[in-house]
């Protein structure tokens, strides 16, 4: 039985993958495959009903599934095939690909360039080690999200929201819409996890008071959830005695981070990251094993999916390009290097000869929150080649500092090139 | 919080960029008076704030025979904020019948506001 | 008028659910009740899993007795009733010099119980063996007989059997009293109305001194719920060889590290004794003593692996063991009392119950016999259970077989073990069916990975609601107290303000 073969396949038609297969398909892939393990196109986005998307690429302010249609529009009008209700069970380094499907039953492929765009999970109870008992009305923000949005149920009346991000206070409005109470939301941290937008238009519009250093100490009920414990916190997220107080509701959603989605870049023995748990990349988002691409929330936790659709079209770029075996191979890469305040950078490494067609974004988070304007500098050795001046410097809010052609001659000569950020 | 009355100071917290200026404004003979207003876009975001506050709204919309229960819906503008209630009730009575495109009028001039409420994507 | 049937049996754990299928056997008519919506949901499905070889149990207790009788059965168990099962071995690890003597008194009551295939090794060879193990390891006790499984795959495999050779099982059933006339029992009083029988059966687990109670029977013995919390560590940041305890307090046999079957790393449990039988609430304080007892054996442990947490309670009981010369408090209750006809009684089922349990069958049936019953075997018995498929145990070509019969297997539903639609629709139509969330979870293992359900739990729900012909809002998480949703979206709340 011959199997079928593929010039890119992308795997997850989130922002991410739909960006790449678009991209792959308008740079010369002649067949291109968008597999889908939902029985439509857009994954996270078709949840995400609430507007803040496009700001940046279409200058408009779009909800999620707007987003989204945008895109699955011009898969469609450019022929782009799609395998839907369909999960990649397993992905080899040589980029053969096991498939299996209600659909299209269970078959192998094979392509000359993959796209990982699988984006993340969300945290659970247990990786936070919460104690108390285990009954039902504990779900992550982005189950309940699907549940409200998606399939038209609310899983509760009463909530205590544990986790200030951006989808623990968007359900929070959510959830006020449609009827329910909100009692509280919890954050360990001295600060804000999410924007500060949502905090004003998902929390302050509808006094839902939000507690920070704070967390949920125990859970209560048997059968369902009766109420939450809560406990105020030290810096060092030590429980402060005497600071429980005892809220009674009947759902407990967690919004306490997101993680990559690596199960397949496992797999076909992608090298990942230890910090952000996703692949290590080069300016093309090429991964460490060739013909492997990654991007979207894969890699890394974005903030705003305008620069996750930014980064399919730069990986369904050079995936395309890997394909019809144009994609240079680098003779040096330099390293990049987290240096003050940094917490991490994308791209880990990059081929300075890059810069000759174009500039190339980096993108970090910092450590922690600098309420002051800050420089954003870019170092080989001692000597400062870019920076860039912002007001604050927020870990909930990602960073970029563009390395451009005029940095090419430097750069080739450089091992590593350090970022960081500091006080004006 | 009655707003519009008040004479007693207000802290907005900015959201025109992402910076999140806390400012004060206050009412005082007639006028409004803003202090720690970083830009002008502070400022007219501020005085929207007391005046006329209004706010993107989006909420969803049973849909029969289309492939799945809710259609995600949003209104075309911001929408006056004290009214989003009434209008998440008006939508809650509402129901639309599928096929639907992206960008159709699912209701118009809601609360005869002049803003529209439109599907946000396809349902086949 | 003649009883309805000749056996029932009150409690769906693993010892209930053994003698149920061990009885299935026979020509009788045989009813096992459980008060919760599904068998195997208490302590049969939180335990750590272990088919014990023998040397822990006190000399001449039954637990002895029982524990060293049941470990050669398993092998044939399992192939029978096709649930996993891995004849490992088992290590007792001594860390430091002062804890070697430890390992020899464990070898020697082993020895005394009858253990088979013990073996003292070295500190050297027992890093060989496992190269996590706390490099102070300085010797270790392996009993290659020792070994692991999934305890509700046993339980339920042995339910499913017993259906299958004509038990009925009820859930949601629970024996309120016994109808006992002229000092025999007549009929178990349940909230589903009254069954009337000729042998009732204890095995209550953690309410089995409330049921011998209500039957007059030794009413100074006492169920005290003994609390046990566990950790759960990602197999893809860890694995273990085998199955490795510390040396044994007084109390229990203290915190270990073991695989699984599923391939994941377990820590626990803890040992704490508490008055309340429904609370298997975990603790903060809990989770630090499993994780500190874990890193006595595997100093790598870290909280960054941990992908669920669990408790357990145990049935400890206090009934003394009955073999002159035994002084020991805590033994084992398996008994056809005198003071009542028609009883029999099991209580106390502890560790090492799971191991025990076809053994605390056996002599179920052998004490029935003594008591005059006459037991005449099902010409048509069939030992063997026909086992449903497991997706993610198939090779490519079965897998491809599997999906072209019936598409639902090529949907996977639980991203993070590959269980698809059919496995759990197959759950759902089983002969013990599976009717809530954590039945599903329990029987198909999905929601037990890194995502914990995020995926598949809005999915699960759909699946269930559909084919049991109900409303999504009727799926609950573990019965009828557990629903998981209020009320579709579009509707009023009785919160709603302005």
């Amino acid at each position: 039985m011959s199997i079928k073969r593929y010039d890119v396949v992308v795997i997850g038609s989130g922002p991410g993958g739909l960006a790449a297969a678009i991209a792959a398909k308008e740079n010369g892939a002649r067949s291109v495959l968008l597999i889908e393990r939902d029985v439509e196109l857009g994954g996270i986005l078709l949840q995400c009903i609430h507007n803040g998307f496009g700001v940046e690429i279409f200058k408009e302010d779009l909800p999620g599934p707007t987003y989204a249609q945008r895109f699955i529009d011009q898969v469609a009008r450019l022929g782009i095939e799609t395998m839907l209700d369909t999960m990649v069970l397993n992905l080899t380094a040589d980029r053969h690909l096991t498939l299996t499907s209600n659909t299209h039953g269970y078959q192998q492929i094979t392509a000359d360039a993959v796209v990982l765009a699988m984006g993340c999970r969300e945290r659970t109870r247990a990786q936070v080690r919460l104690p108390g008992t285990r009954p039902a009305g504990v779900y992550t923000a982005g189950t309940a999200q699907r549940w409200v949005n998606v399939e038209g149920y609310m899983p509760g009346k009463k909530f205590v929201i544990l986790g200030s991000g951006d989808i623990g206070m968007i359900m929070a409005r959510r959830l006020t819409f449609e009827g329910a109470k909100v009692e509280r939301v919890l954050e360990i941290m001295p600060y804000l996890s999410g924007l500060t937008r949502n905090y004003v238009q998902c929390l302050q519009d509808f006094d839902i008071p939000l507690k920070l250093q704070h967390t949920v100490k125990r859970i209560i009920g048997i059968d369902r959830v009766e109420a939450v414990e809560t406990v105020a916190v030290d810096e060092k997220w030590q429980h402060i005695p005497g600071s429980e107080e005892t809220i009674a509701c009947d759902t407990l959603l967690l919004s306490v981070g997101l993680i990559p989605e690596n199960e397949l870049s496992r797999q076909a023995g992608v090298q990942l990251h230890p910090l952000t748990g996703g692949p290590v990349v080069d300016a093309n988002f090429h991964t460490s094993v060739p013909g492997i691409f990654a991007a979207g929330n894969v890699v890394h936790v974005y903030d705003l999916v305008d620069w996750v659709t930014e980064a399919g079209y730069a990986a369904g770029k050079a995936a395309a390009c890997y394909a019809r075996a144009q994609l240079p191979s680098s003779s040096h890469l330099v390293s990049t290097s987290a240096g003050d305040n940094v917490r991490y950078i994308v791209p880990h490494h990059l081929d300075p000869e890059q810069l000759q067609s174009g500039k190339i974004p980096l993108q970090m988070r910092v450590t922690r929150p600098i309420e002051n304007p800050v420089w954003v500098e870019a170092l080989v050795g001692d000597e400062r080649i870019t920076r860039r001046a912002l007001p604050y410097a927020r870990p909930g809010e990602m960073i970029t500092l563009d390395l451009k052609p005029e940095h090419h001659q430097i750069m080739e000569h450089a091992d590593t090139l350090t970022i960081r950020i500091r006080e004006r | 919080m009655d707003k519009e009355n008040s004479n007693q100071p207000m802290e907005i917290i900015c959201v025109a960029c992402p910076k999140g200026c806390r400012l004060e404004a206050r009412r005082q003979d007639g006028e409004i008076l803003l202090s720690n207003a970083g830009c002008k876009r502070g400022k007219d975001y501020a005085v929207g704030e007391i005046t006329d506050p209004r706010r993107m709204v989006a909420s969803t919309v049973r849909i029969q025979g289309g492939l799945h229960p809710l259609m995600p819906v949003y209104t075309s503008e911001p929408f006056p904020k004290g009214l989003i209630f009434d209008l998440l009730d008006h939508i809650r009575a509402a129901e639309i019948h599928a096929p639907i495109k992206a960008g159709e009028v699912v209701i118009e001039n809601a609360l005869g506001t002049g803003i529209d409420i439109l599907a946000s994507r396809d349902m086949a | 008028m003649a009883p309805t049937y000749d056996v029932i049996i009150i409690g769906g754990g693993v010892v209930g659910s053994m003698a149920a299928r061990f009885l299935s056997r026979y020509q009788l008519r045989i009813l096992l009740i459980e008060k919760r919506a599904d068998i195997g949901s208490v302590t049969s499905a939180a335990n750590t899993a272990l088919i014990h070889p023998g040397y822990d149990p006190v000399v001449g207790s039954l637990k002895a007795a029982l524990n060293v009788t049941a470990n050669p059965m398993w092998t044939q168990l399992a192939h029978e009733l096709q649930f996993s099962f891995d004849r490992c071995g088992d290590y007792v690890v001594a860390v430091g010099e002062e804890e070697l003597p430890k390992l020899d008194a464990l070898f020697e009551r082993g020895r005394r119980n009858g253990v088979p295939g013990m073996s003292l090794i070295s500190g050297d060879e027992m890093r060989r063996r496992e190269p996590l193990i706390n490099p102070d390891v300085s010797g270790a006790l392996f009993a290659e007989t020792g070994g692991m499984c999934d305890p509700f795959g046993v339980t339920l495999a042995a339910a499913e059997h017993a259906v299958i050779n004509g038990v009925e099982i009820l859930t949601n059933t629970e024996c309120l009293d016994f109808v006992i006339e002229k000092g025999r029992i007549m009929a178990v009083h349940t909230n589903h109305g009254d069954f009337t029988c000729r042998w009732a059966i204890n095995a209550a687990g953690l309410y089995s001194d409330v049921i011998m109670h209500k039957a007059g029977v030794r009413p100074e013995f006492k169920i005290t719920p003994r609390k046990g919390e566990y950790l759960i560590l990602d197999r893809a940041e860890f694995e273990l060889k085998s199955v490795y305890f510390p040396v044994p307090t007084a109390v229990s046999k203290g915190i270990l590290a073991t695989a699984t079957v599923h391939g994941n790393t377990i820590l626990g449990p803890t040992a704490r004794e508490q008055d309340e039988r429904e609370d298997k609430s975990n603790t903060a304080a809990g989770l630090e003593e499993v994780l500190q007892g874990g890193k006595k054996l595997i100093p790598n442990v870290n909280t960054r692996h941990v992908i669920a947490i669990f408790a357990g309670l145990r049935a400890a009981g206090n009934a003394p063991c009955e073999t002159p010369g035994v002084s020991y408090q805590h033994d084992f209750i398996v008994e056809i009392p005198d003071q009542i006809q028609g009883f029999v009684n099991i209580a106390g089922i502890e560790s090492p119950g799971l191991t025990s349990s076809p053994a605390i069958a056996l002599r179920v049936i052998e004490l029935m016999r003594d008591a005059g019953e006459k037991l005449v075997g099902k010409k048509e018995w069939d030992p063997n259970r026909p086992a449903r498929p497991i997706f993610r145990h198939l090779n490519d070509e079965q897998r491809r077989e599997l999906i072209e019969k019936d598409p639902r297997y090529g949907r996977v539903i639980c991203r993070c073990e590959n269980v698809t639609e059919g496995e759990i629709v197959a759950e759902i139509h089983s002969p013990v069916p599976a009717t809530t969330y954590d039945a599903i979870k329990r029987r198909t293992w999905l929601g037990t990975g890194r995502c914990q359900g995020g995926f598949d739990m809005t999915r699960v729900t759909d699946i269930l609601a559909r084919e049991l012909g109900v409303p999504p809002l009727n799926i609950s998480k573990k019965g009828e107290n557990s629903p998981l949703l209020e009320r579709p979206t579009k509707t009023l709340g009785d919160s709603h303000e302005h």
